[in-house]
């Protein structure tokens, strides 16, 4: 069993700083990002990091870890303090609150992004169904999110960042809420929307299980301040489930990591 | 391609588990909204008439509903008192809206500065709690009796509570929809647009709501005390009828003032029900 984990997971050190630079091949490059607050608390401390274009990175770690300072700096709504980011094109952002329109209908929500940046309406509407319908809700076009389930205004979520054509696609925690029937649907329909067109997704969750269900490559982040301590390279081949023993294994591996760095915040 | 379909399978199947069930229909809610009104109307009516019975005022002080009512249906056949409620009801309306307009800029540019929050935030607040009928002295020093008089004091009236409505609802917009909308690409005035203002339309309603309730007040304590030459209104013919001692005709004008006002708050009502119906979102009794 040693010799099929070794397989499915690489360690890899740390990047260090010959890691930045970034090739064309990069979606993501950031150099030695650090954030301090103003109440001089050090959320991110030097975060080196690429990652390639079509890459699935998750980001796992303990509370406090910066995750989703991270990502705010990566979509340019917050600042490093020190480093730089680069990044291919605006990226999207999905959270784990579904941030929906509420006045609107799930077509017109899709189609926002669309508006926004011009489109006029018939095409736009035109393509908002046709995304709709690749979240398969293509029939619910008309509800607005009240009228529909956790797990449904996440996908319509999904849709919409999609609608942006955002080559880079930054989630935090976006299935955090949602039940683990719907989690796992969530799951298989992210993971088939990321093949068919090619992004580049960074996913921030508490879930190690998860992170290894979707990843290429998984960091684990340590807390106070925001450090990589770790990447693992997950080759356990797609589709993959959450129950696979290999998925198991490497959850296995990297939660014993991820607690180790937990327990040294009660010292 | 069969990992799609049973995906699409499995979706589907969990979507109809999952998606909320539709509240049916209730039977007959019209009734349900009407008869309590209904009720409500028959008991005030029903103590007024116990106290005319009762002999406290003079019946030539204090008459009875029929006669009011009476003379309220006598009143709609007059077109003296068409007229009135024409130019009272104008006058509301025009009001209303120059008050909205200038609320609703007001509004948008206290929450948005910081600087004008610190300045008039609470001046508009305090603005409101002065009562409109304190400012005719000055307005009529101002403005004469004309019609800017009576415009100065709706202003007044209804701006403070139109543009408190667009800052408490600006305020209170959810942050993760401003993140959401940068993120999608709205700034700027696109952000306020689509996304700020619609999503602080159910508490800038409210204060158009009680914007209107100020104006129309002010308009009628401004008919009552400006009076205009050639121009009848129902305030005007309500301080006639205290002066000629005609308290039929002045219940009747009353009656016409109030009933005026609830048919206008039963229009906001009616929006506000449906915009929250819409967004699925409060409501005990919706």
């Amino acid at each position: 069993m040693t010799a099929a984990l070794e397989h499915q997971v690489h360690e890899e050190e740390p990047h260090l700083s010959e890691a930045a630079g970034g090739g064309p091949q990069d979606a993501v490059v950031l150099d030695g990002v650090t954030k301090r607050y103003a109440t001089g608390t050090l959320a991110l401390d030097g975060i080196d990091l690429r990652v390639a274009r079509g890459e699935f990175v998750c980001f796992v770690g303990a509370s406090g870890c910066g995750k989703s300072t991270l990502l705010n700096i990566i979509s340019n709504l917050d600042q490093a303090t020190s480093g730089s980011v680069s990044v291919v094109g605006h990226p999207a952002l999905m959270f784990q609150e579904h941030a929906l329109m509420p006045w609107l209908s799930a077509l017109d929500n899709v189609a926002l992004p669309m508006r926004l940046a011009g489109v006029p309406k018939g095409k736009r509407l035109e393509r908002a169904q046709a995304l709709l319908a690749s979240v398969h809700l293509g029939d619910i076009a008309d509800k607005r999110p009240h009228e529909l389930s956790g797990g449904m205004r996440q996908r319509v979520a999904l849709a919409r960042t999609l609608a942006t054509e955002a080559p880079v696609l930054l989630m935090d925690e976006p299935f955090g809420a949602l039940d683990a029937m719907t989690r796992d649907l969530l799951h298989d329909e992210l993971e088939s929307v990321w093949r068919a067109r090619g992004l580049t997704v960074l996913f921030v969750t508490h879930n190690v299980r998860e992170a290894v269900r979707l990843a290429d490559r998984v960091i684990l982040l340590s807390s106070r301040p925001g450090r990589v301590v770790q990447e693992y390279r997950i080759d356990v081949p797609r589709p993959r489930r959450l129950e696979d023993p290999a998925v198991g294994q490497a959850t296995a591996q990297i939660t014993a990591a991820l607690r180790k760095e937990v327990a040294r915040h009660g010292d | 391609m069969a990992i799609d379909t049973s995906l699409a399978a499995e979706l589907r199947g969990l979507d109809a588990l999952d998606t909320p069930l539709e509240r049916p229909a209730v039977a007959g809610r019209l009734w349900s909204q009407l008869w309590p009104k209904l009720a409500a109307i028959a008991i005030f009516v029903g103590m007024w008439q116990i106290v005319v019975w009762m002999g406290l005022k003079p019946r030539y002080v204090l008459p009875g509903p029929a006669t009011a009512f009476g003379e309220f249906a006598h009143q709609l056949t007059q077109s003296s008192f068409w007229h009135a409620t024409g130019v009272t009801v104008t006058r509301g309306i025009i009001g209303f809206l120059i008050a909205s307009v200038i609320g609703l800029a007001l509004g948008v540019a206290v929450a948005r500065f910081g600087v004008l929050r610190a300045a008039i935030g609470s001046l508009i607040t305090g603005l409101q709690t002065m009562p409109s009928i304190a400012w005719f002295p000055l307005a009529i020093l101002l403005f004469q009796l004309s019609e800017a008089a009576i415009l100065f004091v709706i202003l007044i009236g209804a701006v403070p509570s139109i543009a408190n409505g667009v800052i408490s609802g600006v305020d209170y917009v959810p942050t993760t929809l401003v993140r959401a909308g940068r993120n999608i690409g709205a700034r700027g005035l696109a952000l306020y647009r689509h996304v700020i203002l619609p999503a602080a339309l159910p508490s800038i309603v409210s204060g158009l709501k009680q914007g209107w309730a100020f104006a129309w007040r002010s308009l009628l304590a401004g008919e009552l005390i400006v009076a205009i030459a050639n121009r009848p209104s129902l305030g005007a013919f309500l301080a006639n009828s205290r002066e000629l001692g005609e308290p039929s005709y002045m219940l009747a004008l009353m009656i016409a003032i109030l009933l005026i006002g609830v048919i206008v708050d039963s229009a906001f009502s009616a929006a506000d029900v449906r915009m929250r119906r819409r967004r699925g979102v409060g409501g005990l009794t919706s």
